[in-house]
This record gives C-alpha cells, structure tokens and sequence, in this order.
C-alpha cells in the first residue's frame, strides 16, 4: 500500500501535533471503506457459491445445465435450468428487439436533430423515467398492457412473455437513451464538417459517420440494458406468470429465473433443504450471466473505443 | 460533385424521414409511459385519501386497506440504509480519489465497484437471506432489510461521490497544503464541503432507488401482511413496493387494480420529493461554488 496522494504533486509537510496519529487513521479508515466493496463481492461470490455445491452434490451439473424439465416441488424432482433460462431469453430478447431500435433512435434525435430546449426538457424526462421502481411496471404491465396485447392476440395467456418484453423495453430504454446520447455528442465536430463537405446528407452524416464513430459506446449502452433486463425481477414476476416451460412463444405463460427466486423465496422455504439450495444455484447463474454481459460491456468500452483529438 | 444531388435522387426526402423516425422514437418513449401514468392516476381515482393513509392493511376489505405499515417501514428502511451507505460510500470514493496511487490495486478496486453496480438486485436479496437472515440469525426484520438495501445502492454512493471529488479543481487541493494543511484536514474542510452538492445528488438518487426496490426484500423473506409499526430493528416489516406486489398480485380486482394504483400513487410523490429535494440542494449549494 503506498500512501502516495494520487492527484497532488507534493507530499504535504506535517506539521507536529496531534494530528500526527489522526492521519494514519484516517487514512486507514478510509481504505477499510473502500475494502467493503471487495467484501461485498467476495461475499456474493462465497455465499452463492457454497449453496450451489451443496446443491449439485445432489443434482448433477450436466442434468442442471441441460435438462429441459424444471418442476422443483414435483416428486421426483426435476431441475433443468432451460426452462427459466429461456423465459429469460425470451423476455430479454423481445425486450430488446422493441428498446435497441427505438432507443437508438432516440439516441440519435436528442444528439443531432433535437433543438437545446427540446434537448433539456427531453433528457430529464428520461432520466424520472429511469427512475420509476420496477414494480410499478409490473402492475402496468398486467393492468393496462395485458388486455391491449390480448385483444390483439386473443390466444395469448393473461400473463405471457410478451406483456414482460414490453414493459421491460420501457424501463430498459431510458437507459440505452442516455448512455447512447452521451457518446453520440462526443464525436467531434470536425467529423459531421468533413462529411457535409463532401456533400453527405444529414442521413449519411448520421449514419454513415457519427453512429460508427460512436459504435463502441452504443453497443455497451445495449449489453448494459440487456444484462438489466436479465436481472428484472418485479415487473417480470408479476407480468409473466409463474409456469416454467419450454417455449419460444412470447404470447404463453412463462417464468424468468428471477421469477423463480422471488416465487420460491416468498414461501419460507427451510435452510438445508433442496428448495432452498436451488435458489442459489439459479442465483448463481444470474450473477454469472449479468456478470459477463457487464464485463464484455466494459471492454468493449476500453479495447474498442475510438480515439479522438 | 454533390452526393445528394446526382445519382440519388431520394437522399434529401430519405434525410427528412430519417429525422421523422428518430423524432417519433424519443417522443414516443415518453409519450407511452405518460399515457399509463395517467391512466393508473385514474384508477386511484377516489381511493387515495386520508384514511388509506392511516389505516393498516385488510383482507376484508379494499376500502378499508391502507398503506401505514408499508409507509412506516420504508421510512425506517430508507432512513438507516442512508445512515449505513453514506459513511462507507463517501469514506471508499474519497480513500479512491484522494489516497489510492493509481496502482493496480486501485484498477482492481474500481473494476470491482462497475462489476456490483451491474448485479441484480435480485441477487444481492439472495445474498442478504444467505448473509444476514440466516447466516447472522437477524431474521427478516428492519435491520436485515436495510442491511441488503445498502448492499444494492452502496456502487451508486461511490460512483456518485467519486465523480463529485472529481469535479473540485486541483488547484483547492494546492492551497490548502500551501497553507500547510494536512491531507485529512483538506479533505473535510476544503474536498468534501465543494463536493456536497454532487455528493449529496448521489446519496439521494442511491435512497430514491433503495425506496423503489422490492425484489431484495421479497428475497429475505420480508412479510407481506402486517397489522402493527415495526418498534425496533428486528421487528416484521413492509415497505411501500412490496405492499403494492401483493396487492398487484391480488386477484381482487379492487386490490389490483384501485388500491395498488393508489399505493402507486403515494410511492411515485415520495420519490418525486426526494428528487425535489435534490435539485433543491444542488441549487442551493451549488451557487456558493464558483470556479
């Protein structure tokens, strides 16, 4: 550990004094601060982790990971992650096929088209948005956004897959809105000059010069949204129904993995017993997955960003 | 040679709609979610009043069902997790900021910080049931719940805080040790009164968010019904979001739709005074500070 300050140049004179000892105190005060969060972390990973084993000392990983029957309260038991793994496919990928477009496109008005004004009412709009809880959305999702789906679909289940892509699009978008935005401005103007020079429209200039200039950051902001729609919990609880299947159809009842945990931890399952372990396995595979779409998100960001003066 | 003009003749009108689209797709956005608010307003219509604001919760009866238990407990639940992030959120920033060389140590550190702010908050109640419920016996009281609530808005305290020290200009940071302050000494009275304002934005937004969460408390196993005010730390709690997931969940339709809109209702004004509050002090404070 070296107590160098990291912004300042010199090291300051300490004068003698009481405050001799406070200093190192301080200092070391501060840095247990800062180790809380690896505490956090390791105990995240330790928790979920010990759990799990004792999980797959009973169930093996390969029945786990492939197996396509997940009925945990049946007898015999039956615990294959796909269904809960595909209901979370599902509505993250219904979710994002309705958020990346239209936020992008957003994106993309607030940065090159939108007036200053518009651009300041717009922008903190977006930002309350993105900070309505996600059981609200649940609760639109099944009383106002479940009867316009059916009346479309008079086949769809009250509660199916696509009521939770839809609300999940809206709470994911602000998010790809402002993190898109923010990239999109720091291209250079010289750029959207040279473009204009040689005669591009205002579409070529956008789209042939700016978003790819601005790729990097933009695909971050979409696996930023995606791993937060992995991780939704209340508004997929409450929109898509609890019955784990295997299915593409984005109009049937399913269940996420997050749906699952809530659903399990509601009932007061018993320490020790097989219920309760399967929460952490299914934990575990929703940090992993979140976890890895964050990583990628932040190399990308590191490795791939274009450098501009 | 002009590249809108020869050759492409639908380059300007292609231009014109391209602005269209990306223009309907921003107002679209928030046009959808107000249309919905509204129409959640509607349904709360009538059920919001004084006394669904003093009443427990029924299973009798929606008109007689209120949120004092839910309101009470988000208080105590908002109250201590401010009181357990704001010290360690504030005290890792400023150790980050201030005291870490930038050494790998602090890459890692920070790395580590960006990793938590993406976990689900769903996980971190998995931790939390793990943790402090059965593993530290706190059961699934007031102080379990804030315990894992601060977990999940501790990466936002941080972030917040840091960016806020970021902002003060090192030329604050000379003076003070030109006057032969100490490194602590310029921190408390020069670092952290400049950066207030941002840091402060950053802890309301961590509370706003801590408010809204239900899945970690669902997850600990927080009980849904409860007729009395929690009194001390271990005590049975609700919190306003969970109140409103069992009433959504309700198959009463009175409960599901008109009396979770109102619980709605009274968590949306809570948010919006926290927020309120925020510009307020950015305000406030922030016109003090010139440089």
């Amino acid at each position: 550990m070296s107590s160098a300050p990291s912004v300042t140049a010199e090291k300051p004179v300490v004068s003698g004094g009481p405050r001799r000892w406070g200093e190192p105190l301080m200092h070391g005060l501060l840095w247990l601060c800062a180790l809380a969060s690896v505490f956090v972390t390791i105990s995240i990973v330790l928790i979920l982790l010990v759990e799990s084993l004792e999980f797959f000392r009973q169930v093996s990983v390969v029945e786990f990971l492939s197996g396509t029957v997940w009925e945990p309260h049946a007898t015999p038991a039956r615990f294959g992650i796909l269904p809960l793994a595909c209901g979370t496919l599902l509505v993250t990928a219904g979710a994002a096929i309705i958020a990346i477009p239209m936020g992008l496109g957003a994106a993309i008005y607030l940065s090159e088209y939108a007036t200053p004004v518009v651009r300041d009412v717009l922008k903190p709009v977006l930002e309350i948005l993105a900070g309505i809880p996600s059981v609200v959305f649940g609760y639109l999702a099944i009383v106002f956004i479940s009867p316009i789906v059916r009346s479309l679909f008079p086949q769809a289940d009250v509660f199916n897959a696509l009521n939770a892509s839809i609300v999940v699009a809206i709470m994911i978008l602000p998010m790809i809105v402002s993190l898109s935005e923010d990239v999109l401005r720091s291209v250079p103007r010289s750029l959207r000059e040279g473009a204009y020079a040689l005669g591009a429209t205002k579409l070529d200039v956008t789209a042939g010069v700016v978003v790819p200039a601005a790729l990097s950051g933009i695909m971050a902001s979409f696996l930023l949204a995606i791993a937060r729609a992995v991780g939704e919990t209340m508004a997929v609880t409450l929109a898509a129904g609890k019955r784990p299947q295997l299915t593409l159809n984005p109009l049937e009842s399913i269940q996420t993995m997050t749906a699952y945990i809530v659903e399990t931890t509601k009932g007061d399952v018993p320490r020790g017993t097989l219920g309760y372990q399967t929460i952490f396995a299914v934990g575990l595979t929703l940090f992993l997955a979140t976890l890895a779409l964050n990583v990628l998100a932040q190399w990308i960001l590191k490795h791939m960003r274009e450098k501009y003066e | 040679m002009s590249l809108a003009g020869r050759g492409r003749p639908y380059a300007k009108a292609a231009s014109a709609a391209f602005a269209y689209v990306c223009a309907l797709c921003a107002f679209a956005s928030v046009a959808v979610l107000l249309i919905l608010i509204g129409q959640m307003l509607r349904f709360a219509w009538g059920w919001l009043d004084f006394q669904f604001l003093t009443s427990f919760d029924s299973q009798l009866s929606a008109h007689r069902a209120g949120v004092k238990a839910a309101l009470v407990g988000s208080v105590y639940l908002i109250a201590l997790t401010a009181l357990f992030t704001v010290p360690v959120g504030v005290g890792a920033a400023v150790y980050l900021e201030e005291y870490a060389a930038r050494s790998r140590w602090r890459g890692f550190v920070q790395t580590n910080i960006a990793n938590l702010a993406g976990v689900p908050s769903i996980v971190y109640g998995i931790l939390g049931l793990g943790l402090f419920v059965r593993g530290m016996h706190l059961g699934a009281g007031v102080l379990a719940g804030a315990l894992t609530l601060s977990l999940v808005v501790l990466p936002v305290v941080i972030l917040a805080s840091q960016e806020a020290l970021r902002a003060v200009p090192n030329t604050i940071r000379q003076a003070s040790f030109a006057l032969g302050a100490t490194k602590w000494q310029t921190i408390w009275h020069q670092l952290l009164p400049a950066a207030l304002p941002g840091i402060m934005t950053g802890v309301i937004l961590a509370i706003s968010r801590a408010l809204g969460e239900a899945a970690p408390l669902v997850a600990i196993g927080a009980a849904g019904f409860v007729m009395f005010l929690p009194a001390g730390v271990n005590d049975k709690f609700t919190a306003l979001p969970l109140q409103i997931y069992n009433w959504t969940e309700n198959a009463n339709e009175e409960f599901q739709f008109h009396v979770a809109a109102a619980g709605i209702i009274v968590l949306l004004v809570m948010l919006i005074c926290l927020n309120a509050v925020a510009v307020y002090l950015r305000y406030r404070f922030g016109k003090r500070i010139r440089w």
